[in-house]
């Protein structure tokens, strides 16, 4: 069976491996999952209602929303949910298959960090927020990026930001790790 | 207590958290805990392996867990919230899936390891809490932050998602930080936005949605009176306390809220030196009662 027979929410929940969350269709539009969430007023669609979506199929609609990449994993929400789903999984999942599918809508930085980072820990093991935090510091225009600059000297003259990044010893045997979950080249 | 625990810093306290390790360590040392750092540990993952792949981010952890049980160590502490959660789902995962921990020590083999699912996973702050225990704090607290008000600020990952055996009251009204600051004499301010969410990396991906959600902490904390926020998370640290300037400059406010690690907080109460446990690195200056209390 290819994918593009599947119902929208089979796909969503198959990339949900671990999570121990019930299926969307028992979602009873309640809206607990909305009233929890701290950042609902920044999204398109309340996770309640973007579950109501993912069940009516309505999958284009559902991936050019920006609510998921808006969570910030907080789990407030799979918390609070009385027919046992896990909201805050489920935007894992979407946001897995938008970074799979190379699908969001414009002008969202979360999939471009989310790649940025993944690729310093394969190359350092660890993680480098000079590696990658400048390539956003355009995002609040040029007054934006000289705020950054302010914060960014702050940080430096109390010396709590890495002028190096710190690699680990064994990072070749950590890069065959990965690569025996997923093939490098699709992340680098 | 002559056990060793796994210490697992994570990325943060390297640089930008530094005085959280630098506490961590004196605090320990006063309460005759040993923290072996684990040799080689690799990155959580942090949220964006998750955002990429299940398996890819189960795996980093996988290795860690590893380590630690190479190192004989039956227990493995982490000082930051989302290293913590990670570590700790990631061996539930495994410890509930034959097939998960099967896959994980195929890639394991790579690095020479093998995990079996001995290790458990605490984050510092419930360490001292539960396992060292408030009365050895308290004993240890001679100079007892009297009169300091203390916003014990959770955040979200040292609760949630809800772990084993806990029930709704332990996700929705902890006590285990206020009971901390009390034990070292402390007064608890108790504030409305303790489980709220800091935004994490929002503060890098959608700016205007996490400064709205720190100036509701912020404000909350302000409205309780506190003279400082504990912390136990270096993510929560950071955006509450280096993020606090463009919270002012977004909305006009004049937040000036000191933001330490609790770890500060217990070595000032342990008799140690401001420098021991690394105050003097803040954006935000703490306050100067703060600074006397420990002179």
């Amino acid at each position: 069976m290819t994918s593009a027979t599947l119902h929208f929410d089979r796909e969503v929940m198959n990339l949900l491996h671990a999570s121990e969350g019930k299926p969307l269709s028992r979602c009873i539009q309640c809206a607990a999952c909305a009233a929890a969430c701290p950042v609902v007023d920044f999204m398109d669609h309340t996770p309640r209602l973007l579950i109501a979506m993912i069940n009516a199929d309505e999958k284009d609609e559902v991936m050019a929303s920006n609510t998921f990449w808006t969570c910030a994993s907080c789990f407030a929400c799979s918390e609070k949910c009385p027919e046992g789903i896990r909201p805050a999984e489920v935007m894992y999942a979407l946001k897995r298959y938008s970074i799979w599918k190379n699908q969001f809508q414009d002008g969202m930085v979360g999939p471009d960090f989310s790649r940025r980072f993944v690729r310093t820990i394969l190359r350092n093991g660890k993680s480098y927020e000079p590696g990658y935090a400048p390539a956003f510091i355009w995002e609040g225009g040029f007054t934006g990026a000289v705020r950054e600059v302010q914060i960014a000297l702050k940080l430096l003259r109390r010396g709590r930001l890495p002028l190096i990044p710190s690699r680990i010893k064994r990072i070749e045997n950590l890069r065959r790790m990965v690569g025996r979950i997923m093939p490098l080249e699709g992340m680098e | 207590m002559n056990k060793t625990y796994a210490y697992y810093p994570g990325c943060s306290v390297e640089a930008i958290a530094a005085s959280y390790h630098v506490s961590t360590m004196e605090v320990a040392h006063k309460l005759g805990i040993e923290l072996a750092e684990i040799d080689d540990w690799n990155c959580c993952g942090a949220t964006a392996y998750a955002h990429v792949d299940e398996l890819l981010a189960n795996v980093l952890s996988a290795r860690n867990l590893a380590l630690a049980e190479t190192e004989g160590r039956a227990d493995l502490v982490a000082p930051c919230s989302a290293c913590f959660k990670n570590l700790y789902f990631a061996n539930e995962h495994m410890l509930n899936d034959a097939d998960l921990m099967e896959h994980m020590n195929y890639a394991l083999e790579e690095d020479d390891l093998h995990y079996s699912g001995t290790v458990n996973v605490h984050h510092l702050l419930e360490f001292f809490v539960n396992e060292v225990g408030l009365d050895a704090i308290r004993e240890k607290a001679t100079d007892r932050l009297e009169g300091l008000r203390i916003a014990p600020y959770y955040g979200c990952q040292i609760v949630r998602p809800r772990k084993k055996g806990q029930v709704m009251a332990d996700i929705e009204a902890p006590h285990f930080f206020e009971d901390l600051v009390e034990a070292i004499g402390a007064d608890v301010a108790d504030f409305t936005h303790r489980l709220q969410c800091c935004g994490a990396s929002l503060v890098i991906t959608n700016r205007k949605a996490a400064l709205a959600m720190l100036r509701e902490i912020l404000e909350s904390a302000v409205a309780a009176e506190a003279d400082v926020i504990a912390t136990a998370c270096p993510l929560c640290q950071v955006n509450l306390e280096v993020y606090q300037s463009e919270v002012n400059h977004e909305y006009n406010t004049d937040f000036q809220m000191p933001v330490v690690y609790f770890t500060q907080l217990m070595g000032l109460a342990f008799g140690s030196k401001p420098k021991k446990v690394a105050l003097g690195k803040e954006v935000v200056p703490v306050a100067k009662g703060l600074a006397r209390k420990s002179e």
